[in-house]
């Protein structure tokens, strides 16, 4: 039974806070964001694609990135806006390839548009470049099988969810989440594994994503 | 003070777990905040109830507020006006005096904290007073726009911290210091934000005469121009011409604010006659400014300039739907259609108010979200 099962080694949760530190870089243009989008740190690339996440989590499905939701609602450009909102995250495993996709999309409407390049936002509503600090915190909690893993989650921050599911995979480029990895190599498990690594943890509030791995997590314990 | 733990039942257990993880970290240090005024505006009210939260964590935080008189504070009332991009006549006396007094407080301020966060401009020369520790200059004001000869003046001064704290994106400057952006949050089990039974809130409607006849559209802020209390009053007309409705407008004077006064008149005379607009000047009472909002149908913050506008997320934590100006902070509070209504002028502010009544379902749906944002964000 995969209760039993104990971990090579337990799950520790880590829990992540984060300051958001100001570069004084703006774009009032799309031909401007696009210089922008290809020359800021990757940090700034992270915030402005997983701010939305963190801050409006309660909404589902929640409003796309930064950079869909400035072109759509300040430029007006809502087809450029749909295009960027629609680049599946999920499927990079680098800022860098994600950061590529932005460029290229925003580019090659920009080479159909020309006129959209001239598009100006007002001073107030120019699009200010963030980047993303982030603190790791070990917590108090750590798994030592399956069954131990689950009722930790119900307990842990969505923070702590947010840096094992996200920050993980993309930011410290494990190619895949913190869990999945341990229940691969820990736990010997796979098809669980697997079963967490497919899910979209983008379309849906990390409460739910909450409720979605917990919910796998105690089927496969009951199989 | 609040026990800590009475927050777990709002944010959960592991959110109190969380920061106690970081107040282990600042063991052994002392925090030090000062700023200008212990009572009315913003910075005193975060402070009131984050300094003892602070030491409940076992965070060693004390709170010191500068000495300063009626000429220096109407000359930072100028500075702050300035800040904003408005016309302000600020000459070489008023910054003559401006540095005699913060050459007072220096000799007089005791700056023992390992960390110091300054507030606003008001104490901003006490920086000269650094040592070792770390210091920190921590502005509540908007600066995206300053007045070019103030702003140089007082970047003299930004310089020598470690790091400036702004509220929105949009303030950030080319300094040579690192930058962070901190929004200022509210606390949901204070007098002014906690849970008021039906009584409390009527009881308060009684005392200042507001009939709860009809649905009431409410502005809760200081008497200042740049909260354009006069364009609210505009707002309310062009929307009275199709629904009946109430108006207030509520607020206190700040320490620090010489000219709430003239403001509130200004404000009467624009008001008439109407019944149905309450002009409130309140003396300093969170529980009956709870109350107000409380037993607001629409709340209003329709500023011309914001630093964060705290009034926004006390409104979005009691669920009301929220029309604001888009400026300063109150973007971050209110992702608009999603959690509120922004709005840049008073046709603008008029239709959304409209738009509010006409539509509780979709009124409401914007104050849960909004709640929820608070709760997630500035709370």
């Amino acid at each position: 039974m995969p209760e039993a099962t104990k971990a090579i080694e337990p799950f520790r949760f880590y829990t992540r806070m984060h300051l958001s530190a100001l570069t004084g870089l703006k774009a009032a243009t799309l031909e401007e964001l696009l210089e922008l989008v290809r020359d800021v740190p990757g940090a700034c690339i992270y915030h402005h694609t997983h701010r939305f996440l963190q801050q409006h989590q309660y909404l589902s499905p929640e409003p796309p990135n930064d950079f869909a939701y400035w072109v759509k609602e300040v430029l007006g450009e809502n087809e450029l806006g749909e295009q960027l909102a629609s680049i599946d995250t999920v499927q990079f495993t680098t800022i860098r390839e994600l950061r590529d996709k932005i460029a290229a999309t925003i580019a090659e409407y920009l080479k159909e548009n020309p006129s959209a390049g001239k598009r100006f936002a007002h001073e107030d509503q120019q699009f200010h470049f963030i980047k993303s600090m982030s603190f790791v915190l070990p917590t108090k909690y750590a798994a030592a099988n399956l069954s131990e893993f689950a009722d930790i989650l119900k307990k842990v921050t969505i923070d702590s969810i947010y840096f094992h599911v996200f920050e993980a995979r993309l930011r410290l480029e494990k190619g895949t989440n913190d869990f999945s990895l341990w229940m691969e190599t820990s736990l010997g498990d796979r098809d669980l594994a697997k079963r967490i690594a497919r899910l979209d943890p983008y379309t849906q509030t990390l409460e739910d994503l909450r409720a979605t791995i917990i919910g796998i997590v105690q089927k496969r314990l009951a199989s | 003070m609040t026990p800590i733990d009475d927050y777990i039942p709002i944010v959960g257990q592991s959110v109190i777990d969380d920061l106690k993880l970081i107040a282990e970290k600042l063991e052994g240090k002392l925090i030090q905040h000062i700023n200008s005024t212990a009572v009315g505006g913003g910075v005193a009210e975060i402070l009131n109830r984050m300094v003892p939260l602070l030491n409940e964590l076992g965070v060693k935080t004390r709170w010191d507020v500068i000495k300063g008189g009626e000429r220096f504070f109407e000359i930072t009332k100028k500075f702050h006006n300035a800040l904003h991009g408005r016309p302000a006549d600020i000459s070489g006396d008023d910054y003559s005096h401006f540095l005699e007094v913060g050459q007072k407080n220096i000799a007089e301020m005791d700056t023992c904290g390992d960390i110091v966060f300054v507030h606003d401009p008001q104490p901003i020369t006490l920086i000269k007073k650094r040592g070792a520790n770390k210091w920190l200059w921590r502005c509540h004001v908007d600066v995206s726009n300053p007045a070019p000869e103030l702003w140089k003046f007082l970047r003299e001064f930004i310089i020598q911290y470690d790091s400036a704290v702004f509220s929105a994106p949009q303030f950030a400057q080319q300094l040579p210091i690192r930058q962070f952006l901190i929004a200022p949050s509210i606390d949901p089990l204070s007098d002014k934000n906690k849970e008021l039974p039906k009584e409390v809130i009527d009881a308060v409607l009684l005392k200042y005469n507001i009939p709860q006849d009809k649905p009431i559209v409410t502005q809760i802020s200081r008497f200042d121009r740049l909260k354009d209390p006069v364009g609210v009053v505009e707002a309310y007309k062009k929307v009275k011409k199709y629904i009946d409705c109430r108006l207030v407008l509520a607020g206190g004077g700040a320490a620090d604010d010489p000219e709430g006064v003239q403001v509130f008149e200004e404000v009467k005379e624009r008001a008439g006659k109407d019944e149905d607009i309450h002009i409130l000047l309140l003396a300093h009472n969170d529980l009956e400014i709870n109350a107000l909002q409380r037993a607001s149908t629409v709340i209003v913050q329709k500023s011309l300039k914001e630093g964060f506008g705290l009034t926004v997320s006390e409104a979005l934590w009691k669920a009301k739907p929220v029309v604001a100006g888009h400026v300063g902070g109150i973007p971050l509070q209110i992702t608009s259609k999603y959690s509120g209504l922004l709005c840049h002028s008073v046709d603008g502010a008029a239709f959304a108010i409209k738009q509010l009544l006409n539509s509780p379902a979709y009124a409401r749906k914007l104050g849960e979200n909004g709640r929820e944002h608070v709760r997630n964000n500035f709370s």
